[in-house]
Order: C-alpha cells, then sequence, then structure tokens
C-alpha cells in the first residue's frame, strides 16, 4: 500500500524536558520522524516546549511551536494549523497522554483530526492496566498475578491473597515514576500511597512478584498488511526488579535457547495484534523463568521509547523513521534498508557483535535519597557500547560512563557480597570486585539472581581484562546483516581480533571529527549533543566529511544519519586516537561536546592532533583561575575576591581575607557539583567534613542579591559578536542550569548592558576564543563582575539560538572552519525581535522523595523548558506550565520567607491579593505583611501542631507555595513544606525573585487571557520548511 | 592455536575447541543468532563447516530436544568465542564437551567476521580446520582431497537403510517421504497435527513408494547438489499426480528438477533465521528460518524474480506458478502446481531454529490432503 495521500498536514507532538525516564531518546525519534514525514511530501507541524531539542530547530517542521504540552496550547495550535493528523507515537508518554487527552476533551474531533500510528482505543489497551490485562488474558497470553487499587486498602487486600513481596505501579506514568517494591504492609502502605498521587487517574497495578526472573524485552514492529519482524531483543543482566531504565542490559538476547526465544517472538506478535497497533514499533517486556520457562508478559509501550532508540543504535534498523513510514500507509516491504540500501526493511536485524547499555546515575546530587535501585527509574542518562564479545562490550560500556568518583570498593568479601543483595549503581564494580578477590558463581547467582553465563563472562573480564581486548583495534562495521550483503551506510565499532581487520573506508575526502558528549547526566545533557549535530550539519555543509564520535544511544548525534561516518566509542583518550589514526582527519572539534572533550583536548594536541577553533592553552587560560585572573586585571575588569588553596586547611586560612559568604568548590567541575555557599568559617570547616574535597579548592566571594547575567558570544580571535545576553530569575547563587533566564533582559539598564557587552569583547579577544564563549557576571549596585568565562559551547546556545533564530553553534563551527564573522553575516541586533523568551529548568525531585527541593550553587536540573510570548510574565508563565508546574490562576497562595526576605515578600503579597488570592503564612510572615494591609490566615509549622501548613497542603487546600530557605536542613519545617508540595504537584517557588516573576505571570495571565501561540518560523520570519 | 585454511590459501587463525584433529568440508556461514545445536544437527549442514556469525556460542549448553536428528551433521564449528557452559539452566551437557565427545573439531577466538565478509566477496569454497602442528601444504592437500559440493549427493550418507514409521497412534493421513535427510522439526510438525509420517530410503523405487498406500508424497530437505540426485527425481516423476505432493528445501528442488525446472548453485547459499519471504498470494512477509546453496531457476532462466506477480512456468506436469519469493535477492522461494496437487517451499517453516512464522504452511498441507 503506497503513501496515503488524504493526508496533507501532520501534527507531531515531542516529548518536552528532559526528565528520569523521558530523554534525548524522543528528540532522536522525533527528528527521524520529522525528516521523513517532510520528505513524503507532508507539512509537519511540531509542538514541543523543549528548545535544547534538534527537532525544534525550524528546519524540521513546517510549522514549530514551542509551547508547552498541555491540551490548551496544543488545541490552539490546532484550530490555527487545522492538521489533518496527529501522530502521537513518537513523544514518549507525555505526547501519548496528551494526545488521550485531546481525544476525549472532543479538540480531535472538533477539527477533524485522525490519531495516526495508534487510535485512541489501542493507547487505552497499552495504558490502562485492567484493559491491558483483559487483552493479554484474551490472547492466551499470561500476566503476574495483579491486582488494580485505586486506595491503600485495597493494595493492602490483594496482598494479603497472593503474598509479598508486590510490585507496585502507578497507571499512565513514565518509567514506572512512583512505583516501587513492598516486601510487607508497612513498605506497601507507603508505596501504594506515593503511587496513587503520581497517577494522574489514582490507579495502581500491584503485580504479584517476579523479582529474580529473567527480563527481556522484545522491540516489535507491525505494517498495515499485519506483517510483524522483532528488530531486536534486549536482555537485563539484572534480572526482574530493576527498572529496565537502570539496568545494564545487553542485546541481543544471550541466555535463552532458540525455541523459548522464538516463543517470546509469537507472544510479541500475539501482544502487538491483540493491542491493535496498526502500524508503528512496540515494546513489548517479558519475565522469563529460565528453569521452568514460564513466560509471563509485563507490559507494552505502543510507541517508540528508550529501548526502541536503544535497538535502533544496536542494528542500525531506525526503528522511529520506519515507523513515521509505516503510519503514512507503506508496508514494511515498500520500504529500502537505509544501511544495506539493497534490501527491503521487511526483516529481523541480525547482529555479530554484542551490545552492552549501562545506566548513568547522579546520585551524588540528591543527598539523603535512597540510592537502592527498584522499579521506579532514576538514571539520568545512559552509554551503550559495542564489541566483538560481550566483555569487550562490557567494559567499553563501563569507561563511557565516565564517573566523577570511582566506587568505593573497601570492605571484606562478606560486605562486598551483601551489598550486592541490593541492587545499586555501583552494583557491578562491587561483583568485579568480588570476583577478582575469589568470589564462586554459584555464590554471587544466590546473591544478586544474574543469569551465570553474564556472571561467568564477568568472571573472565574482572580477572583478566587484557585478555578481553587481546589483539588488534579492527573497526568493524554495524551493518544489520552479519556481513551477510555489502552495506552502504554503516557505522562502526572497535573490536578486539587477532590481526587488525578493519573495514573503515574513509574515501579520500578532507574529514573533521566531532567528539560528543558521551551519556547524559546532571550538568551535562542534550543541549550539547545539539551543539555537535549542529557541527556535523556545518561541516557535511562545507564539503567536508564529518565524523562523529559518541557513546551515547539515546541521540541524535549517533544517528547514521547526521554524520558521514560515526563512530559508536567510548570518549576517552584512547579510543579518540584509536578513531583519529584511521581518519587521519583535519581537524577535531572539542569545542561543542561539553567538558568531556574539553578534558581530551591537552592529551589529543600532545599526541599531535590538530584541534579546531579555541586553542588548548586559551581553555586552560580561561580555566586556571590565577591566569584568568591575571587576564582580567590587565583588561581592567572586576571580579569578586577569591582564592584557590591547594588544602581545606588553606582554604580555612584564606577564606577571611575572600570574605564570607563565600562560594567554594573543588576544582573542574561540572554543573556545580559539590559546590556551596557558606556563610561563616565554621560553615566551611563542616563543608570540608562533609564533601572531602581532593585537589585544588575554589573560593569565590558570593554577592548577595546580584542579578546573574549570562552571554553567549561567537568570536574569531578578532572580532566578537553576541548571541544571547540572559537575565537569571532567580538572584545568584543559584547554578545557572537551575535559574529560569530571560532573552532579552528584562530589568537591567541600558548603561549596564554596554558594559557587559565590552567585557565580553574584551575577554573573548583577550582570550582568543576562536568559535563560542559563554561568559557569566554578576551585576550588583550597578557594578558588573565577571564570575567566569567558558571558551566553548555551553548549556543555553540552543535556547539562544531558538530566541534569536540564529543558529550560534553552526556559525561558531563556520568560524572555527576558518570563516570569519564578516562572512557571517549575522544581524546586528539579534535580540531585539519583539519577543520574549523564557528558558526554565525542570527539576528531578519527585524522584528523589529523600531530598530537598531547594535550588543552590549545585545544579541539579534535567531539563529545559522555553516559553516565548510578547512579554516577560506572559513567556515565563508560558515556561512554568511548561515545566509541570502551571501557575494558579486564582486559590490560596501559601508563604513563608526568611526574615531579610520579608520586605519584599509585602509586594508580592500585594499583588497576589489584589488577583483575588487568599493568603496563608506562617506566623513571622503573616506578622511582616498584615502592617501593609494583606488579609492573612496564620497557619501553624509543623512543630506547633495540626493543623499545620503540611496537612493543609496535603488536603489540597493551597495551589501555590512561596518558600524561601532559612537553612537546608533535612526535616526543617522548610524541607516538610517543599517536600509536600512537590509531592502533591503545587508548584513550589523558593526564591523572592522567582516568586515575584510568577505573580507578574499570573496578573498577566488574568489581563490577557490565552496567550497567543506563534511558531518559531513566523517569530523569526523564515521560510517554512521545504516538503518534498 | 588452531587454524582455518580455505582452497585458495587464505587462512584464519583460532584456537581449538570440541574434537581434535582435523577435518574438512565446505565452508559455509550462518546467520541465525541462536540454535547452535539445532543447526549443527540438521542433515542439510553434512560435509560442511559452519561458521556461526554470531559471537558467542554454546551459551545455554546441550540438551536432547534440541536434536533435528540423532547426530552432529556439520564436519565442524568456527566461532568467535564458544563456552561450554554445562549448568546452564535447563541445559542437559556443555557444548564444547558435547562437540568433542562428537568428534566434531571446532575454532573459537576467530574473526568470523573476517570469515563471512571474505566468504560473501569469494563464493562459499572448501576449506579445513588445522592444528597448528599440521604445516599449510599438507592441510591444503587435505582441503584439495575434498569434494566440491557441486554434483555431490549426499542424500545417500544420511537416508535410513529401512522405512521408520513416526506418529503410530495417529489416525490422520499416512504421508509417504523420501528422507534426503529430513529435520526432527518437520517429523514433528506433521506428527502434531495428526498425520502419520513414513520415511523411507531415498533409494526407494516409485513402486514400492506407491505400495505404501500414503496419502501423500513428502520430499524432504538434505545436504548436497540435487543434480546429482537424478535418481530420485526419476522417482518422483512417476509419483507426481498420483498423490499430493510436497517439498521442503532439497525436496522444494527435486520436486522442481522433477516437473522439469533447473537448479543452480548460490554463491555463498542462504543460511540464518532472518530472511523475508513473501507470500505472493496473501501479500504478507514472513521471516524465515534458511539452510540451502542451491535455489531453483526462475520463469525465462531468471535467477531473480525483479516480480512480485505470481509468475508461472510451463512444466511437463503443467503449470507451476510462484508462490513465494525472497525479498533479500528474489529467489524462488516457493512454487505451486496447478495442474497436479503439489507445492513446495525452499525455506524452512518447521523452523528448529528460528522463526514459527510459516508453521501455517503444514497446516495448509494437510487440508489440501484432506480435501484431495
Amino acid at each position: 500500500m503506497p503513501r496515503r495521500d488524504d493526508i496533507h498536514k501532520i501534527l507531531v507532538l515531542g516529548s518536552g524536558p528532559i526528565v528520569i525516564g523521558q530523554a534525548a531518546e524522543f528528540d532522536y525519534s522525533g527528528v527521524q520522524a520529522c525528516k521523513v514525514l517532510l520528505e513524503e511530501g507532508y507539512e509537519v507541524v511540531l509542538v514541543n516546549s523543549n528548545p535544547a531539542t534538534i527537532m525544534t530547530d525550524p528546519e524540521f517542521a513546517t510549522a514549530t511551536y514551542v509551547e508547552p504540552l498541555l491540551p490548551g496550547p496544543v488545541a490552539q495550535v490546532i484550530a490555527k494549523e487545522r492538521p489533518d493528523a496527529l501522530l502521537p507515537t513518537l513523544g514518549g508518554q507525555t505526547a501519548l497522554n496528551l494526545a488521550r487527552a485531546l481525544y476525549e476533551d472532543g479538540t480531535l474531533e472538533r477539527y477533524g483530526v485522525q490519531l495516526i500510528g495508534a487510535d485512541y482505543e489501542a493507547i487505552g489497551r497499552a495504558e490502562d492496566r485492567e484493559l491491558f490485562r483483559r487483552t493479554m488474558e484474551e490472547a492466551g497470553l499470561r500476566m503476574p498475578a495483579s491486582g488494580i487499587a485505586h486506595a491503600v486498602d485495597e493494595a493492602l487486600a490483594f496482598a494479603e491473597e497472593n503474598g509479598y513481596p508486590v510490585i507496585v505501579r502507578p497507571a499512565y506514568t513514565l518509567g514506572g515514576q512512583g512505583g516501587g517494591v513492598a516486601h510487607d504492609a508497612d513498605e506497601l502502605r507507603a508505596v501504594a500511597a506515593r503511587g496513587l498521587e503520581a497517577s494522574p487517574i489514582g490507579q495502581i497495578l500491584i503485580d504479584q512478584s517476579v523479582i529474580g526472573w529473567g527480563e527481556f524485552e522484545l522491540e516489535v514492529m507491525r505494517d498495515r498488511n499485519d506483517n510483524c519482524v522483532i528488530i531486536c531483543s534486549i536482555e537485563n543482566v539484572d534480572p526482574m526488579g530493576v527498572h529496565t531504565g537502570d539496568s545494564v542490559t545487553v542485546a541481543p538476547q544471550q541466555t535463552l535457547p532458540d525455541r523459548l526465544y522464538q516463543k517470546l517472538r509469537d507472544q510479541a506478535f500475539k501482544v502487538i495484534r491483540a493491542v491493535g497497533v496498526e502500524t508503528g514499533g512496540s515494546n513489548v517486556q517479558f519475565a522469563v523463568n529460565p528453569r521452568t520457562e514460564e513466560i509471563l508478559v509485563i507490559e507494552m509501550n505502543p510507541r517508540v521509547s528508550r529501548s526502541s532508540a536503544l535497538a535502533s543504535k544496536a542494528t542500525g534498523f531506525p526503528i522511529a523513521k520506519i515507523a513515521a513510514r509505516l503510519a503514512v500507509g507503506y508496508a514494511l516491504d515498500e520500504i529500502d534498508n537505509d544501511i544495506t540500501r539493497r534490501t527491503p526493511a521487511a526483516f529481523e536485524p541480525t547482529i555479530d557483535y554484542v551490545v552492552v547499555k549501562w545506566p548513568r546515575f547522579a546520585f551524588e546530587k540528591f543527598q539523603g535519597v535512597d540510592a537502592g535501585l527498584t522499579t521506579h527509574m532514576k538514571s539520568v542518562g545512559e552509554a551503550m557500547a559495542i564489541g566483538r564479545t560481550f566483555g569487550q562490550a562490557f567494559l567499553k560500556a563501563m569507561r563511557s560512563r565516565e564517573l566523577d568518583a570511582a566506587p568505593k570498593l573497601d570492605g571484606t568479601l562478606e560486605e562486598l557480597l551483601t551489598r550486592l543483595e541490593q541492587p545499586s549503581a555501583d552494583r557491578y564494580d562491587v561483583l568485579l570486585e568480588a570476583l577478582r578477590r575469589g568470589a564462586a558463581i554459584e555464590e554471587l547467582h544466590a546473591r544478586t539472581g544474574i543469569d551465570p553465563w553474564f556472571l561467568r563472562e564477568l568472571h573472565a573480564v574482572a580477572t583478566d581484562p587484557d585478555a578481553v581486548f587481546a589483539g588488534e583495534r579492527s573497526f568493524k562495521a554495524v551493518d544489520t546483516c552479519a556481513a551477510e550483503f555489502e552495506a552502504e551506510t554503516p557505522y562502526y565499532y572497535s573490536g578486539w581480533e587477532r590481526r587488525r581487520a578493519s573495514e573503515v573506508d574513509r574515501g579520500r575526502n578532507r574529514s573533521v571529527v566531532i567528539l560528543g558528549s558521551g551519556p547524559n547526566r546532571i550538568g551535562q545533557g542534550i543541549e550539547f549533543d545539539y551543539c555537535c549535530v549542529h557541527a556535523a550539519m556545518t561541516v557535511r555543509e562545507s564539503g567536508r566529511d564529518a565524523v562523529m564520535v559518541n557513546c551515547n544511544p539515546e541521540t541524535v548525534s549517533t544517528d547514521y544519519d547526521t554524520s558521514d561516518r560515526l563512530y559508536f566509542e567510548p570518549l576517552t583518550l584512547e579510543d579518540v586516537l584509536g578513531v583519529v589514526e584511521v581518519e587521519q582527519p583535519e581537524g577535531v572539534i572539542v569545542q561543542f561536546g561539553g567538558q568531556t572533550p574539553l578534558k581530551l583536548a591537552a592529551g589529543l594536541q600532545a599526541a599531535g592532533v590538530p584541534l579546531l577553533g579555541t586553542s588548548v592553552d586559551a581553555i586552560d587560560r580561561a580555566e586556571d583561575r590565577g591566569r584568568f585572573g591575571a587576564l582580567l586585571a590587565e583588561l581592567g575588569y572586576q571580579a569578586p575576591p577569591y582564592a584557590t588553596a591547594q588544602s581545606p586547611q588553606e582554604a580555612l586560612r584564606v577564606a577571611p581575607q575572600v570574605g564570607f559568604p563565600l562560594l567554594v568548590r573543588p576544582s573542574y567541575v561540572l554543573g556545580g557539583r559539590a559546590m556551596e555557599i557558606v556563610y561563616s568559617e565554621e560553615g566551611l570547616a563542616a563543608y570540608f567534613e562533609r564533601v572531602r574535597p581532593q585537589g585544588e579548592i575554589y573560593l569565590d566571594r558570593f554577592l548577595e542579591n546580584a542579578i546573574e547575567v549570562d552571554v553567549d558570544a561567537l568570536c574569531d580571535g578578532e572580532q566578537t559578536w553576541i548571541g544571547g545576553i540572559m537575565q537569571h530569575v532567580e538572584e545568584a547563587g543559584i547554578h545557572s542550569g537551575d535559574s529560569a533566564c530571560a532573552l532579552p533582559p528584562h530589568s537591567l539598564g541600558a548603561e549596564e548592558l554596554e558594559e557587559i557587552r565590552r567585557q565580553v569583547d574584551g575577554i573573548a579577544r583577550g582570550l582568543g576564543v576562536v568559535g563560542l564563549i559563554n561568559i557569566q557576571f554578576a551585576v550588583a549596585e550597578g557594578r558588573v563582575y565577571v564570575i567566569e568565562a567558558n571558551p566553548r559551547a555551553s548549556r543555553t546556545v540552543p535556547f539562544v539560538s531558538k530566541a534569536i533564530g540564529v543558529p550560534l553553534a553552526k556559525m561558531a563551527c563556520r568560524i572555527m572552519l576558518g570563516e570569519r564573522i564578516a562572512d557571517l553575516g549575522l544581524p546586528a541586533d539579534p535580540m531585539g525581535g519583539g519577543h520574549v523568551s523564557v528558558k526554565e529548568a525542570v527539576m528531578p525531585f519527585n524522584r528523589f522523595s529523600g531530598t530537598d527541593a531547594l535550588l543552590g550553587p549545585e545544579m541539579r536540573s534535567t531539563g529545559e523548558v522555553m516559553g516565548i510570548a510578547a512579554d516577560f510574565p506572559t513567556a515565563f508563565a508560558k515556561a512554568q506550565a511548561a515545566a509541570g508546574s502551571a501557575l494558579p490562576s486564582s486559590g490560596t497562595v501559601f508563604l513563608s520567607v526568611t526574615d531579610e526576605d520579608k520586605a519584599a515578600a509585602v509586594g508580592i503579597a500585594l499583588l497576589l491579593h489584589d488577583l483575588g488570592f487568599t493568603i496563608v503564612a506562617t506566623r513571622g510572615t503573616a506578622q511582616a505583611l498584615r502592617p501593609y494591609g494583606v488579609p492573612v490566615e496564620t497557619l501553624n509549622k509543623i512543630g506547633e501542631g495540626s493543623p499545620h501548613v503540611v496537612d493543609r497542603i496535603e488536603a489540597g487546600d493551597v495551589d501555590l507555595v512561596i518558600n524561601t530557605p532559612t537553612g537546608s536542613g533535612a526535616r526543617s519545617d522548610g524541607w516538610e513544606i517543599r517536600r509536600a508540595a512537590i509531592a502533591h504537584g503545587v508548584p513550589c517557588i523558593t526564591t523572592l525573585a522567582g516568586g515575584l516573576a510568577a505573580a507578574r505571570a499570573i496578573r498577566a495571565a488574568r489581563m490577557s487571557g490565552e496567550a497567543e501561540v506563534r511558531s518559531l518560523q513566523e517569530i523569526h520570519g523564515m521560510a517554512v520548511a521545504e516538503t518534498a | 592455536m588452531s587454524y582455518l585454511l580455505l582452497e585458495d590459501g587464505t587462512r584464519f587463525d583460532g584456537d581449538p575447541a570440541g574434537a581434535s584433529g582435523h577435518v574438512t568440508g565446505e565452508v559455509v556461514f550462518t546467520t541465525g543468532m541462536s540454535g547452535y545445536q539445532e543447526s549443527v544437527t540438521d542433515p542439510s549442514f553434512r560435509r560442511q563447516i559452519i561458521v556461526f556469525t554470531y559471537p558467542h556460542i554454546g551459551n545455554y549448553g546441550v540438551r536432547r530436544s534440541a536434536m533435528e536428528s540423532d547426530a552432529v551433521h556439520a564436519r565442524g564449528v568456527v566461532m568467535r568465542s564458544a563456552v561450554n557452559h554445562a549448568d546452564a539452566p535447563g541445559a542437559e551437557g556443555g557444548w564444547l564437551d558435547w562437540l568433542a565427545g562428537e568428534g566434531v573439531p571446532a575454532l573459537t577466538g576467530v574473526d568470523t567476521r573476517a570469515v563471512v565478509r571474505y566468504l560473501r566477496d569469494k563464493g562459499s569454497m572448501r576449506g579445513g580446520i588445522f592444528p597448528a602442528s599440521m604445516p599449510e601444504a599438507e592441510a591444503m592437500e587435505h582441503v584439495r582431497a575434498e569434494a566440491p559440493m557441486a554434483g555431490l549427493d549426499l542424500a545417500r550418507e544420511v537416508t535410513p537403510a529401512e522405512p521408520i514409521l513416526h506418529g503410530a497412534g495417529n489416525d490422520g493421513p499416512l504421508i509417504v517421504a523420501i528422507d534426503t535427510g529430513i529435520k526432527g522439526s518437520i517429523v514433528r510438525n506433521l506428527v502434531a497435527r495428526g498425520a502419520r509420517v513414513e520415511l523411507h530410503p531415498c533409494t526407494a523405487s516409485a513402486a514400492e513408494l506407491a505400495a505404501r498406500g500414503g496419502d501423500a508424497y513428502f520430499l524432504a530437505n538434505g545436504p548436497g547438489d540435487p543434480a546429482a540426485l537424478g535418481y530420485v527425481v526419476e522417482t518422483l516423476r512417476e509419483l507426481i499426480g498420483t498423490k499430493p505432493t510436497f517439498g521442503i528445501c532439497l525436496g522444494h528442488q527435486l520436486l522442481s528438477r522433477a516437473v522439469g525446472l533447473e537448479t543452480f548453485k548460490l554463491p555463498f547459499g542462504h543460511r540464518g533465521a532472518n530472511h523475508p519471504v513473501k507470500d505472493l498470494e496473501t501479500g504478507t512477509v514472513e521471516i524465515t528460518s534458511q539452510n540451502h546453496g542451491f535455489a531453483v531457476v526462475g520463469p525465462g532462466g531468471q535467477h531473480r524474480l525483479e516480480t512480485d506477480e505470481p509468475v508461472r512456468w510451463e512444466t511437463d506436469f503443467g503449470a507451476a506458478q510462484l508462490s513465494h519469493i525472497n525479498l533479500y535477492d528474489r529467489t524462488v522461494e516457493g512454487l505451486t502446481l496447478l495442474d497436479v496437487p503439489g507445492g513446495t517451499v525452499q525455506y524452512h517453516p518447521e523452523a528448529g531454529p528460528g522463526p514459527n512464522d510459516s508453521l501455517y504452511l503444514f497446516d495448509r498441507f494437510l487440508e489440501q490432503i484432506a480435501h484431495a
């Protein structure tokens, strides 16, 4: 069946900000789908609130709306654009839930929009637990014993009947958010309550525990003719009980005999047919008892997923791309296999290598949380490696993690074995150590449930890692067919063989190697992948071959389409030099992938590898405090007083000279790791006690109540061009990655802006930057202070690019390839578009129930959203809504602020009172407000007894919390208030500046009603993307 | 150390595994990712050395239920990373112990991908597994002494001496099979559907077979060159038209030759579990298990059929229609005889190893017998 001609315009929904459980994989999938749909001649309307995505680049859609992924704004887009169809299967759970909501509220019917890819009923059958179970039973498939509960008592009754342990999962959430395992009634009460809260429909599923069974996933595709194929089987090395997103997984499956595997395959087809996904990809999860050969269906996702992205990268079969073609009418045998170009997509990839995926965790960022792994996903990123053997792939994936600190492996063997009983982030480090110390396979199997085949392979890895990499590095191709056919666009991985047998044919064209950013982690996420992809595009446009090196399977950069040659490799010096050796590139770009490639710059230079752009010396000059300080002094710019100490003792000695409060951190950090503001010598000593930093320690005077400013600029060594000046909403002291910011600045004066421009130019040229530079300033009492300069792509590059309509990373890459700023045709006033863009960070606090939801100098956000509007308050409101904390338009506001903040809180309270809000406050805050004529109800602090503030939040009586911290001590009142707000989905603002912005946003929404939606193409007056 | 030597002198080193000693045969590769035990016990791999493209082999040990015949037929096995793993869940023995016990020499630690790329470009060829102690010149003499696969009758090596009846307790149709090396899974599938299956030596005459009074004839898979089995073809010519006749793999080639069609040797064969085959009647695509080195020539003498139409041949027994086509290289994967009852497929609907997408063919076959 050929392409459908009865539809012309297709609405594609993205997945919004990067959060745990929903990350860059949906940018990868979305980009593929958008490209295909444009290629097929359809108009594509895209809605996604995440500016850091490639898919929201204007060239990937006919109309791109950076708007909140909520029914209201999307309905506005539908009313305006009138698409014929909605493709909801590429934007994760967010898009699927949104499509359901738009169906249920009648929007789709009203505007005649049909769902393609998966229809409403099919989505329901897959997503609604009860319906899914019934569907599976009707298809003759088994699931674990299960019950549905809408209340904690129902959950307890089920467990009484079926026994513990039980697994709790909330309905309609992503990444199993809010789920967990309960071993007894007490645990179940807590887990069930949390799950009910997390489910948007207040429903949880309780399962018979299959903890310890093997966990397998199959990626299935189906077309309109009912042809079904398995793209990839994935086996979790961690048995059932650990969320697949947190498990080390391997493809293809390793331990099932053929006949058992074929049963799984047959069942996967039954599942997709019974659910009724007519076209596209689905992920089906099974639990298998290897001894009894019992197979239980666990769940299915009727859409592309994290696993489908992994399967695509693992096999070379682009699931999202094919799914998009299937959705518009093609059959599998009518589509070509992109990699071979000589066989059809109706086949099952066969692979002749092993793929291992490792999760990347960030527990070090969240003090006090339970770091155990459960069915509730906690990892923030992943790395994938390919090897000729499991051992090679496992060790490559392990080194791809780029851990900040080595896991602790001390203690007796028995202690290590005990640690292994509870799955944890460092589980395999511990396991390898136990194997090195002679632990028996049987013992380890008993403690972990990990299949003996894996344990035996890991034994070899642990005891003789050199043997795993014996022989010579040979670059082999991923070709979907185990070399049965010649491949046209393969990608490569290094394997070690007896004799070198590399398959790379690099041709004769000049090439440029771009180093990616590795696994996503807090502080280094999709923004850097975005920049790397832009670099690849630019290198290709220049007529050179773009060569990408990266190990993150979620990303657009590791799509084989993005570069001329992709090397799926860890980003270590040795691995990169291996690529350089076969590529012999004109140069290597280290500026776009964050700290990961930057850390390699010196080593690459020492090995004689030419680097493009800003020199290693200039990078060092910006990062070395002494050298940078000298430059500032030379230029006559001010910086807050600072000192560098070699030890905590020295730091304590010099701290008084710097002056308190001060910002303390270890050197070379990413995302503000272990960065804190301390107010006294005692505070500093306590910090050292807690953090125990190694190496140099930086102390900076912290400027209180300063406005923080971020600038992204281009420089060709002689001329500087400023792309964007962003004013942070939160005052200085909140990590820039966690702070909301506005472009253009909303309250800086012309003189201050002029001074900032002057200093950016001075620093960029002074350092000799060739490419991008990001500089942070603090403005206090009219004076401009330089905080730091990073001569590389920053986290804000994609946001600025979308705000001003100029692709900064591409321009930077052109400069690095030899062009001058004057050649680039850049606008004189990029920020003068008459619109305001606000970026807001998205925090993972709801995932980490033990942590304090406070913003601070240490970055903890996982993603970001963008709001665009004609004025700052409206843009801020949009950004808040997109970030998942839509501001209320009426109701009750709870205020509790520190003594210093009390005067300033009056203005906010008055504004909200005038807007009709009821104000409630703790005693001190209430007393501060009353003299100004704000009617306030006083609430008890927790210590003053019920009913207190937390009771009120939990009762659903509070619609907005503004709470500035008096301290971040665990279990303090503030901590309990913030925890309760997050648990109950109440917007919680922890800075006064944020509170004021929120109040203004609420007022603006009240005055102007529904904010207008405008596409990026309209905003920037761009030509629309060409349809083929 | 040991090595794989190809007839053109190309050598790939590895570590010895399985039985000691040397062995020669046709070197072929299979791309299936699981089912190693099924493969080596498939009689169609007779006199062949199997290169497994999947690197880890032996992961789940061996077990009786995975036997496709009562012996190992492959001459040798070449692997990237073999393990014994006798204590895998459900395993009854270790893979390497078992190979050794069955007298099958093997290599592990070989850059199998390099071997496959070489065979893909040059085509399947003879070769052998040799201990490092044997000089290459001597090894080459052994390789040259191995008869080339083209023109080789191997059915006689695997056919039973006496007829064997399976499913004696069933009350379904009696299927008379010419056993040129039938896989256990084919018998199992027929018996599971109520049939009685009588396996006959491939040298049985038409009169002997007709005298069994069966309801249908079945032509099995098996090793070697169909062109060397003229005597089976002659037998078939007397049987075709008298009863519904079906064939799988070698059986498909033999039936095709019996009605007057030609076969040819594929450059490196089809061996694996992922080849897409399109059923031209329904338009659906099946993922199939494949193991063959020869194929049937299409109408007009074409090896590749650039059509999705059910084109026809004129045969000695009336018209034959293309029923299935391989979407990888567009070779013939099945045909239906229109004027006499019968049809065949080149691939392996019985799986073992491989996908179960085509099991329906056994149902179709038994329905046709019922309606004949």
